[in-house]
Formats: structure tokens, sequence, C-alpha cells
């Protein structure tokens, strides 16, 4: 799979080699100027769910423990220390003790302490008195009973049970440590951290402006004297930008295939990778109403899938098939191949799963004289439309006549919650590619991001034993187990996941675009420019 | 004269008035508010979560409250707070009206110096080469839309110069300062231009039939003076009712050259509001537009007014 993608990749742009750009010695200065896709709606990333946030906020903050900037695929084994010098497990696998460097200050010059971590995570808990304007990733820590400081530079994360994935968690962009002392309302406008960039201004749909932190605790660090990022919505405009030189770098992952080619033969010298994002296309049903709340009904549909087409149509065959994690080789979690091949609907024939599926279908009472009429429920953005557009041209091969109800995006998430939808198309994200993130958000009972309300009891003590898994090898197994289950459940089919690229100008050192999350690899202490 | 000021000041206010009832009432039955929008991102809605952040924003309180609100903020000159930037929405809106201001009133020059010159000389010598070559210039301007002029001019200066006019808050030279402003001017002036140069071409037409031009050439004016002076003159009024109606319109135009050339002027602004359900930032923007618009057609009829006689004393 990896050699497949790496020609199909060398064959669109031939400068394509690894992610990560090294040069000898680093020089110091310039301004990296990137584009932005949108404006983001504050600067606070505790508030945010959209990279679009993480992208120009993150290189002003620092977690406690971080990703390997350096390294495309995160894992356990790639976490490295940032606030914290150290980190323990206790025996039992139920504290988490991270000693903190004693060196750190925060941009407006008052000292970090342990007394932050806390402060921190109360707030994302919801136990402490200031409160998020909105708290997207509270269920990330579920399982954390309390955060608790032993003097200035120890602070504990005391869990109710082993969990294992909490590290990862803390690992990624997601998860900054915030000053005690500032607001949350003042963190959306004028954000404090300790890391490498200093916050200078955020006009909303025009700029965002980031400065050299002088008083890193990281010495030597920044290379950069600043970032700069433009905020240009069009992309023809953007890209165009780019390929003139008035930005070193694209909006990351976020050149579509098509338009890299282009960027590739306007500008030969730019450095292009492609990478796969851990956005997955999938299928919400509503199966607490006619017609899918007939299984049959819904295993019909699974089957009808060509995912290969939706892949060659959309994006010239750089995408990925896999189930609710990340296709391997870039996912650490994925079934094996003969694994994920045994799932109805994943297998081969294309032509025999559709014959299988008109069966059920006829068991269910519809066939060439009576097709079943529906609506295909998507938000009216072109990555959501364009699929649901294909989706219910391939479903009627299985006698259901779909109609493509466009929603305008302040209303998507509002119809899902009422439940005033047949099927739908959505798009999922994943933060960190670990599979409580994912299962416990996606496919918990009661969980606020269960959009099509999935409720095993049976799978959900899967997903604690394998929370609880120290073993990593036991923990895949049971991993794929789940997985395997939840697409025979048809709990919301997956479709595929893109690759996207991105592109930087041959000067620009020491990017690495990740390749299991979009939302995790922005820190940008050691880019250079070699100018 | 003064009666005439007086009536139309006063229909000014009716107009606005009327107009700020109907930004509001159209505003809110808009499906979404800001707070979906933000719980959106967040890829659930938190119903309590909602209820909070209504409050805090005063969505929850009778429309009318929150119409008297805004209304009684705006006469004290406090225009509220942006949902999304959380800053006052005076410090969002006026930097950005001198950029469009710029852009609109040079596009508008453009507009009419191109437009007016070229549209007499097509009536002029009507029929010829010239003539035809010009109208189907004029008709290129009307058939081609401003965003994809825009993306060719872009794309073309790419390709010719390896550099493109996208907006610089700190251009370093006056030419790079005229460049930026001018070249979008003229993606979406060209409709407008073409627009008053066909209307400039008909008017003429209509008034060199006239029986006072014959008198005119036959008192042996000569034919600068003719077309100029006595023609162009008489032919005018319903190009400057097009420029103004233009004027109005050309914020629409605006909005996709902005976001082509990405300038970060109101229009682009507004359409980011609106897609935020910003209301703070869209009722005072939409209500600004309105003031102007209001007050152009003022200003059209003072100048017509100051150009016809007849309808002062027809008043």
């Amino acid at each position: 799979m990896r050699s497949v993608r790496a020609l199909a990749v060398a064959a669109l742009s031939v400068l394509t080699f690894s992610g990560t750009s090294h040069a000898a010695e680093p020089k110091s200065g310039g301004i990296f100027r990137i584009y932005h896709r949108d404006s983001p709606g504050s600067a606070s990333i505790h508030e945010g769910a959209t990279y679009s946030l993480n992208v120009p906020f993150m290189p002003i903050f620092n977690n406690l423990v971080i990703f390997d900037q350096h390294i495309a695929q995160n894992s356990t084994s790639t976490i490295r220390p940032e606030l914290a010098e150290s980190w323990a497990w206790s025996g039992d696998h139920k504290t988490l003790t991270f000693k903190l460097r004693k060196d750190v200050k925060w941009h407006d010059g008052k000292p970090f302490s342990a007394a932050d971590v806390k402060c921190t995570f109360d707030m994302l808990m919801g136990k402490s008195q200031q409160k998020f304007r909105q708290n997207p990733r509270k269920s990330w820590y579920e399982q954390v009973d309390e955060v608790t400081t032993n003097g200035d530079d120890e602070a504990s994360f005391k869990l109710k049970r082993p969990q294992p994935a909490l590290l990862s968690l803390l690992a990624s962009g997601y998860s900054p440590v915030y000053p005690c002392h500032v607001s949350p309302a003042e963190m959306r406008t004028k954000p404090v951290g300790t890391g490498p960039f200093k916050f200078v201004e955020f006009k909303a749909n025009e700029s965002i402006k980031l400065t050299k932190n002088p008083d890193y605790f990281k010495k030597g660090l920044p290379y950069l004297d600043g970032i700069e990022f433009t905020i240009i919505p069009n992309r023809s405009t953007a890209i165009l930008g780019f390929v003139s030189g008035k930005f070193d770098m694209t909006f990351p992952t976020e050149v579509s295939i098509p338009l890299l080619k282009d960027v590739k033969s306007q500008d030969p010298k730019a450095v292009c990778v492609v990478e796969p994002n851990n956005v997955s296309t999938n299928i919400i049903i509503n199966s607490t109403a006619p017609p899918f709340d007939n299984l049959d009904i819904r295993r019909a549909l699974a089957l009808a899938l060509d995912r290969k087409a939706f892949i060659q149509i959309m994006f010239e065959g750089q995408g990925d098939i896999g189930g609710t994690m990340e296709p391997a080789p870039d996912g650490l979690w994925a079934m094996p191949k003969d694994m994920l091949e045994q799932i109805p609907g994943y297998g081969p024939d294309i032509e025999k799963n559709r014959e299988e599926a008109r069966k059920l279908m006829q068991k269910a009472g519809y066939g060439p004289d009576k097709h079943l009429q529906i609506k295909v429920s998507t938000r009216n953005i072109a990555v959501y439309r364009d699929p649901a557009i294909i989706l219910i041209d391939q479903i009627k091969s299985i006698y259901i006549d779909a109609e493509l109800d466009v929603v305008d995006t302040a209303q998507w998430f509002p119809k899902i919650a009422r439940k005033d939808y047949s099927l739908g198309l959505n798009l999922t994200g994943n933060a960190v590619d670990e599979p409580d993130q994912s299962f416990y958000e996606n496919y918990a009972c009661g969980s606020e991001r269960n959009y099509t309300n999935y409720c095993n009891k049976d799978i959900e003590k899967l997903f604690d034993q394998q929370s609880e898994e120290t073993n990593l090898d036991k923990r895949k197994k049971l991993v794929w187990e789940i997985d395997k289950k939840l697409q025979e459940d048809v709990a919301r089919p997956i479709i595929f996941r893109a690759r996207t690229g991105t592109c930087w100008k041959p000067y620009v050192k020491n990017v690495t675009i990740m390749s299991n999350s979009s939302y995790n690899g922005y820190r940008y202490e050691d880019v250079w420019l070699d100018k | 004269m003064f009666a005439y000021i007086v009536r139309r000041l006063f229909l000014m206010l009716v107009t606005l008035f009327g107009i700020s009832v109907i930004i509001f009432v159209l505003l809110r039955v808009v499906p979404g508010n800001i707070v979906d929008i933000l719980f959106d991102a967040a890829g659930f809605v938190d119903p309590a979560d909602k209820a909070n952040l209504e409050r805090e924003l005063g969505l929850s309180q009778p429309i009318v409250i929150q119409y008297l609100h805004w209304i009684g903020g705006l006469l004290h000159g406090d225009l509220g707070y942006s949902y999304v930037s959380e800053k006052p929405a005076l410090e969002e809106i006026l930097p950005r009206i001198p950029i469009t201001a710029r852009l609109a009133g040079l596009a508008l020059l453009f507009s009419a110096s191109i437009g007016i010159p070229l549209g007499v000389i097509s009536a002029v010598h009507q029929g010829s080469k010239l003539d035809y070559a010009l109208r189907v210039v004029s008709l290129s301007g009307l058939s081609l839309p401003s965003f994809w002029l825009g993306l060719l001019i872009l794309m073309a200066s790419v390709s010719l110069f390896g550099t493109m006019p996208i907006f610089n808050p700190n251009p370093k030279t006056w030419l790079e300062a005229l460049t930026i402003y001018a070249v979008p001017a003229m993606a979406v002036g060209f409709r407008s231009a073409a627009l008053t140069m066909r209307i400039t071409r008909s008017s003429m037409l209509e008034i060199l039939r006239q029986d006072y031009i014959r008198t005119a050439r036959a008192k042996g004016a000569s034919e600068a003076s003719v077309n100029y002076h006595h023609a162009l003159k008489n032919a005018v009024l319903p190009v400057i009712t097009v420029i103004g109606i233009e004027a109005a319109f050309l914020i629409g135009g605006l909005i996709v050259t902005e976001t082509v050339f990405n300038i970060p002027g109101i229009a682009r602004f507004l359409v980011e509001a609106l897609r935020w359900r910003d209301y703070p930032i869209v009722q005072n923007l939409v209500m600004f537009i309105a003031v102007v618009v209001v007050v152009v057609n003022f200003i059209v009829d003072m100048l017509y007014a100051a150009i016809d006689p007849r309808i002062r004393f027809g008043d």
C-alpha cells in the first residue's frame, strides 16, 4: 500500500519525496507566510473543533507532551516531553504524573506552574468556576477523576480506571495548557501561551500574525522571526498567491489532488506531499424510523457501496478504504486487509455484493417495480455534496431512488439532533489516531457526537476493555474486533478516507505533515527559511 | 427648492427606518443563529450550553426588545459587539469602509471615464466600424461576470509577470498601492463602464436627432461643440441615473471582487458575517450600505435638479 501510494505521488509530482525536509545548518530570521483557508471563529483551541484553529494558534502554546513534530505517523512511541520534563504511570496505571519544567514563562512574563495544568484540565472537565463558551472535547477526560498538584513542578492525573490512551490525547494539538490568570474570553481574542511564538493580532477575514518569543524555554528556538497567515477563502486566489511567491506554504492538507497538478505545473520547484488526513466520509443512518429501522435495508445499503469508485471519481485514486480506524499503513489500528474484506460490502466483487443487496431489498418488500424513495441529507459544502451525489447514483442499483437534500451549515447538527433525516452523508475528523477518541466519541451510547444514536451495550463493554488494556498487541486485536463489529452492524458505514496535499517552497525547511492526523503538527518551532 | 430637499430628507428617514425593520426581521427569520454555528464547529449541540450562550448574547430576549436595544444603541453610536471576534462592531467595520470606498470610487471613476466618452464616440460614429467594435466591447462587459474576469486577470498577471495584485495593507510603492486597487476596480467597473457606454450611446443618439441640434449645426457650431456642449449635456441625465443605480449595485459586484482579489473590505466582510450569523455586524453593515445608497440617491436627485431646472420648477 505504501509503495503504491509513493508511486502514485511520484507520478503526480516528480519532486515528492519525504514529508520532512532537513538541511544542514538552520538559519534564523524571516517571516513564514502561509495562506489560511478561512477565518477561525476564535483563537481558543480548546473551544474549537476545526484544524483551522490549530494551524495558526498551535505555535503559541505548549502541551505537557507532544507528538514528535518530525515523525509523520503519530504514535505513543513518538510522544515527547514539552512542558513536562518527564512522565510516569503508577503501577496500577491509574495515575499519570508529570514532572514539569521550572524555566517556563507565559508570554506576559508570569511564571508557568502546575496550577496552570490543573486549571486547564479542571476547566476541560467542567469542574472550575471559569467555563469555556463551548467544550467539544470534554469526553476525552471522562476517565480523569481529578488533576492534583504537588508543589509548582508536579501535576498528576488520577484516573477512575486505567486508560493508556490518555497520554496520546494529551499529546494532541488540541491539548495545550492555558494560563490560570487569563480568562477564557481573553483567550478567544488575545491568547497567551508559553510557546515559540507570541500572538500579535487576529483580524477576522484578513490575517493572523505571530512573532518570535525571545524568552522561549527551548534556547535558540524558534528560528523564524514570525509567522503570518493571510486569510484567503477563495482557493484559486490562494493557490495563485502561492505560485506567485506571495506565500511560502499552502494551508496544510488543503490542496486537492487536481489542484496539486496545477501547482506543480506552474511551480515545478515547489515541494509537495500527499498524506491521508484521518477524516472519514461516512453515512449516518436514522435507524429509529422507517425504512432504516429495518436491519436488512441497512445491510443492503452497506453492500451497495463501491468505495473505489468514490475515490477514483473524487480524488483520482488518492484515497483509502478502511473501517472506523485510519487504514494502514499510516493508521496504527487498522484491521488487516483479509479481515476487512470479510465484512459485507468490503469484498472486491461489487456486482456480487449488489446482487446480495438486491435480495435483501426484495426481502424487505422492494424491487424493480417498487423502489424505495428517500432523501440523502448533507451539508451544502462541496466535500459533502459531491460524495452524496455519487452515493445517490450507487444506491439506485438496489432499488433506492434518493433525492439530494442540501442543508445549510447552521442547520446541519440541529437537524441531525432532531433526527429529521433518513440518510445523511457526513465527514468525521479524528484528532488523534486513537481508538478511545474514535469509539467513545462516535459510537458510545449517549455520546453527543453519536449522531445515529447507535447503542450496543455489548460493544460498549469491549470499548472499555480495549481502553483499559495496557498490552498493545492485545489491545490492537480488540480494536479490530470492535471495528469489524461496528461495520457489520452498519453503525455508521465508512465510505472512504481522502488524501490531500500540502506544498511549500524549497527554501522552507523542517516542515513535516502528519500522516494520521491533521491536528497535531503545527508547532513550527524549528522551521527555518534557507534564503 | 427648500421644500424639495426637506421632503427628500423625510423620505430618506422613512426608508431607513423601513430598511432597519426589514433587515432585523429577515435576519432572524433565516434558520440558525451564531450559537448553532459555534456548536456546528464542535460537532454537536449541547442544549444547556446553547441556552446559556443565547442568554449571554441576548438572543433569548423577545425580538422587539432586541430591536429596540439595537436601534437605541445605534442612535447613541453604540453598534454592539461582534459575536465572533467579541470586539466592538464599530471597531470591526470602520477600518474596512475606506478600503471598499476607494475600490468603489475607483470603479465608478473607471466606469464614467471610460463609459461616457466611448458612448459619445460610438453614437457620433453610429454604424461605423468603430461603433461596431465599441458595441462588441460593451456587450462583452455586460456578459463577463466580474469574478471570472478577476480570476483571469490574476492568472494572466501570475503567468506574465510572476506576481499578482492581491491586497497588501502596507504597499511599498505608490505604484503597488495603485495596482492593488486599480486592477480590481477595473474588473468590477468593466460591467458598469459597458452599461454606462450603452446608455450614453442610446441617449446621445436620441438627442442628436433633436431639432435644436440641427439648429446648432445650422448656426455653424463646431462638431465638438454640438456633441459635447449641446448634445451630451442633455443626454447625461439618464447616464447619471444609471451611475447612481450602479453605485448602489456595486456592493454586489464588490463581494465577489473582494473575494477574488482578497481585499478585506466591507462587502466580503458582510458575507462572512452573514455566514456566521453575526447579527451586530450584518445589521450595522447593511444599515451603513442602505445609508450610502439612500444618500447617493439623494445626491442624484439633487443633481437632477441642478442639471435640469424643470425638475426644480416642477416640484
